[in-house]
């Protein structure tokens, strides 16, 4: 996302098809339609475009066939210029079945290109899409140009010298698919003829097969090129800075950064996660990092794993956890003891659309309360939010450096929509990070020990257990200031709480900056976490045609930037959009008493940049 | 246990006793039981600075404060998940949870549970006193049918879970009951700290405020000879002075009670223990007191590999031969280079 070192975008795009275009895939859950997405991606990438992705599947692991709840789509905005979000409506929509279509079709841009697999839409499919005709006949699609092709049989025809049955035959149409996709690009097939033989290197007919399907839906292109509306068109580059890039997703940078954190601070990692959607993915890649010191547990539940984490902080260990909003609940007692024994630990929250069990594989904002303010007692905890994959790597940086230096637990927010996106990342040079090596306290310092002492930053010694001469208890029950042994007194208790809140209040975090536009004018809009992208274009756009607008996002959500609030009030209006019912909102009005407004959308999917752009339009009016 | 703990600097009780004032109520078990540790530690031979109790929430999981070594107080129900993070981060720590009937088998009973399958070295003491007292004496999952108690005023309905079937039906490899006022719970402490792996103690314990007694039946030092039945490895199960034992009825396939003529146990038919025989070991568990004698002891001990070295193990595998090369690892996967000509694979 935004790789690109000048942003072209102006305005309103002229043609349909111009310097940026966005593409949705659309199949059955078995259609393989993730993997074509991924792939189309990595082709982008070398194409040199910028880009960015929306993969969006159903919460079942294998829905029923040719159902409207299977239907799996995956999205890419790709282009010459700056690319922000994953695209607004596409302009191209590939549907594998009846059922892909009816879901998606609804979005596509007015005069975008169907292309449909008309060998699936038989009665029995029809049917299950709840089509009372088959739409690809009845003219219904007429306001969109439609290019029907029996993709299952011409796949078949493609792989039939290889002898694969009907059912592993047919699995080759996503390769199809995506030939006719690279030819209408403009884009070179070898990378993908390689990924193809390395994938099914123990299944040479299948790499075989798979080829012949992928160059025949090139060739397919090549020759329909004059009968229909399939034009090809070419995406020139975006001006990219020279450097090593590679595709990063949410939950990668997430990996990535704690892995980079964890060696900065010189510190052992150790992971408690439980499986939960999309959280898991973190586990995944945690998983497999041995060589990197990292520890990680599949617990028996979200509170096993919160606890391992910190008693593995408390035995000296970077502790972390991970989950999504009803596992979060979950562990918000021990959040309390981590933050009342003073141990460092990260916890990343994947937001996903709630209440309950709400939206599994759907993005939303709406656990903000619970990060800021979801605990029993005052129990104040820093919040950082990642905006972007890329981002995440930097949040997960910043986070376990907040943990380690202040000695308290941090949450980590990311959602859905960042954690299985991908975007371009220019890989960073890690000698150009300041590290922030642990001290942990292994004598009797001068003037005696005080396990609940202090240091400039309000940080408690860390002390692991082993120590010889350190010997302490620790608990959730209240602490006497310095000693840490049991104090119930009112005045110490006061004296606890004040000083726990200092502590959090006290922690430097950068100044906000304004990300476009300028300090002061009629109206911010003021973002965070994953709704950067189309905030950023929109106000760019809007911009673009003279509007005074300038684009705020806040990573520290807690405590926020000392500055933040003196900015907020250099601007006529402030508008806050969220996927939420307006959580970020009420902590603005509540911390800085400024009018934010709010913009809520809570549809599981992320803002568009038309939704921000009349949001804007509305306030300046 | 733990092998590296072994130290040569000597301890005494006192190196084991804190500053903290001891807030148990007058005459409780916990006293008892905290002196049993005390005196138990110095035994041992482990260095109080290796040493960690770690606690959940009740009466006995103030335990912790009041041992002079490193000790964590936990949340309810939770001490057996700290303690795995604990142990994982450094194996070489000797873990003690304390835990009581209501914190390790009502609201922790799901860690409890999976500590035991998965066999993490540490000793696990459960102070079962049949009531819940800090919170002043509601029911426990461990009280006898008919308690009454400020939630059961008409007596409880629910069947009491037993704490060592429990272990036992969670795979538990060591498994051994004690008392609090017993003199051989020292002995039982350090057989627990001698086996290698999640070691599981029932110990009963007199609440003498909200279930006063409720052991007596057994503990009660008159008769004591007749109802309890200290099982020892390798000797006849026998008890009351030798003149009764415990027997199998191999066609009910469950234990009986025999009367031993003239000390002949062997022509009794009475078992002698094998503390590695799991079968006679469920048994044993499920013996029920009245019938039977209340069995204390060793249940069972057969140590299997535990958690925390097949973990390092593993890491140690999966890690073998590759470098910890971060920069690397951040340009793995779908990469390209973009030069002044354009990406390029």
């Amino acid at each position: 996302m935004a790789t690109a070192v000048e942003d072209r975008a102006d305005g309103e795009r002229q043609s349909p098809l111009s310097d940026a275009v966005v593409v949705r895939f659309a199949g059955d859950s078995g259609d393989g339609m993730q993997l074509t997405g991924g792939q189309f991606t990595l082709s982008s990438a070398l194409a040199g475009n910028d880009f960015a992705t929306f993969p969006d599947f159903p919460a079942e692991i294998r829905a029923p066939q040719g159902t409207l709840f299977g239907v799996s789509a995956f999205q890419i905005n790709f282009g010459s210029s700056a690319i922000d979000t994953a695209g607004d409506a596409p302009d191209v929509l590939v549907a594998m079945n009846p059922a892909a279509l009816k879901t998606n079709v609804p979005q596509l841009k007015p005069g975008g290109l169907i292309i449909a697999d008309e060998g699936e839409f038989n009665d029995r499919n029809l049917a299950k899409a709840k089509y009372d005709a088959n739409p690809l006949e009845d003219g219904s699609l007429a306001k969109w140009q439609l290019l029907k092709l029996n993709i299952s049989q011409l796949t078949m025809d493609a792989v039939k010298p290889f002898g694969l049955g009907n059912k592993e035959a047919l699995r080759c149409k996503n390769m199809w698919t995506l030939g006719l996709a690279l030819w209408m690009f403009d884009r070179d097939r070898q990378p993908l003829v390689d990924w193809l033989n390395a994938k099914f290197a123990k299944a040479p007919d299948l790499a075989a097969a798979n080829v012949a399907a992928l160059n025949a839906g090139h060739a397919y292109g090549e020759t329909a090129e004059l009968a229909g509306p399939l034009k090809q068109h070419h995406v020139d580059p975006a001006p990219v800075a020279p450097g090593l890039y590679r595709t990063l997703t949410g939950a990668e940078g997430i990996a990535l950064g704690l892995v980079a954190g964890a060696q900065l601070s010189k510190l052992p990692m150790f992971f408690g996660g439980y499986p939960i959607t999309p959280a898991s993915a973190i586990l995944h890649h945690l998983s497999r990092l041995k060589e990197y010191d990292v520890t990680t547990f599949q617990a028996e539940d979200e509170i096993a794993a919160i606890c391992s984490a910190i008693g593995a902080s408390y035995g000296g260990s970077l502790g972390v956890t991970s989950s999504s909003g009803p596992g979060i609940a979950l562990k918000g007692e021990a959040m309390g003891l981590a933050i009342m024994t003073e141990l460092p630990l990260v916890i990343v929250n994947s937001q996903r659309g709630g209440p309950s069990t709400g939206l599994p594989t759907k993005t939303e904002q709406s656990d903000l309360y619970q990060a800021v303010y979801g605990r029993n007692g005052d129990a104040p905890m820093p919040v950082v939010a990642a905006r972007s994959p890329g981002d995440a790597f930097e949040c997960a940086i910043e986070a376990v450096r907040i943990a380690v230096q202040y000695m308290t637990p941090v949450m980590l927010l990311t959602d859905g929509y960042i954690a299985n996106a991908a975007e371009p990342w220019a890989v960073p040079d890690l000698t150009t990070y300041e590290a922030f090596p642990v001290e942990f306290l292994t004598e009797v310092p001068e003037g005696g020990f005080k396990p609940y002492g202090r240091d400039e930053k309000l940080a408690r010694p860390w002390v692991k257990p082993g120590t010889p001469d350190l010997l302490h208890r620790i608990g959730g029950i209240e602490k006497e200031v310095d000693t840490g042994h049991i104090n119930y007194a009112p005045g110490n208790h006061q004296a606890m709480t004040d000083i726990r809140k200092a502590k959090i209040d006290g922690i430097k975090v950068l100044d906000q900056v304004v990300e476009l536009g300028a300090e002061g004018g009629k109206l911010a809009v003021v973002g965070w976490g994953s709704t950067f992208g189309p905030i950023h274009q929109a106000v760019r756009r809007q911009r673009a045609q003279g509007a005074d607008v300038s684009h705020i996002h806040i990573r520290h959500i807690w405590p926020l930037p000392a500055n933040l609030g003196e900015l907020l009030k250099s601007y006529d209006k402030v508008i806050v959009p969220e996927m939420n019912t307006g959580q970020l909102k009420t902590v603005l009005r509540d911390q800085y008493l400024v009018d934010a407004k709010p913009v809520n959308k809570v549809s599981g999917q992320p803002f568009t940049i038309a939704e921000i752009e009349s949001a804007i339009e509305e306030a300046l009016a | 246990m733990n092998e590296m703990t072994t130290i040569a600097r000597p301890t005494t009780l006192k190196d084991w006793e804190t500053d903290q004032e001891v807030r148990w109520c007058p005459g409780c078990g916990d006293y008892a039981i905290l002196k049993a540790v005390q005196r138990t530690m110095p035994e041992i031979g482990t260095a109080p600075e290796n040493t960690v109790f770690v606690s959940g929430i009740g009466c006995s999981s103030r335990f912790p404060y009041y041992m002079e070594t490193y000790g964590f107080h936990t949340i309810h129900g939770r001490a057996p998940a700290f303690a795995t993070g604990l142990k994982l981060a450094n194996p070489e720590l000797d873990i003690w949870i304390v835990t009581g009937d209501g914190d390790g088998l009502s609201i922790g009973g799901n860690h409890t549970m999976h500590l035991i399958r998965r066999n993490l070295d540490c000793q696990i003491m459960l102070f079962n006193n049949e009531i819940y007292g800090l919170t002043k004496g509601q029911y426990s999952p461990t009280s006898r049918v008919g308690t009454t108690s400020p939630s059961t005023p008409y007596g409880s309905v629910d069947r009491p879970a037993q704490p060592a079937a429990f272990a036992l039906g969670a795979g538990a490899r060591f498994v051994a009951r004690g008392f609090d006022v017993s003199k051989e719970l020292p002995n039982v402490l350090k057989a627990a700290h001698a086996h290698k792996g999640a070691a599981f103690i029932e110990i009963f314990q007199n609440c003498i405020v909200y279930n006063k007694d409720v052991f007596e039946d057994f503990a009660a030092p008159k008769g004591a000879e007749d109802r309890q039945l200290w099982l020892k490895q390798g000797e006849p199960m026998v008890y009351a002075k030798g003149t009764k034992g415990i027997a199998l009825d191999a066609e009910a396939l469950h234990l009986k009670t025999v009367d031993v003529v003239d000390g002949d146990w062997e022509a009794a038919g009475v078992i002698v223990h094998d503390v590695t025989n799991r079968s006679v070991a469920h048994m044993l568990v499920e013996m029920r007191f009245g019938e039977f004698p209340m069995a204390l002891g060793i249940l069972y001990d057969d140590p299997r590999p535990t958690f925390e070295a097949d973990v390092v193990r593993q890491n140690k595998a999966a890690a073998e031969g590759k470098k910890a090369d971060l920069q690397g690892l951040l340009k793995k996967g779908q990469t390209w280079t973009v030069t002044e000509g354009g990406p390029e694979l």
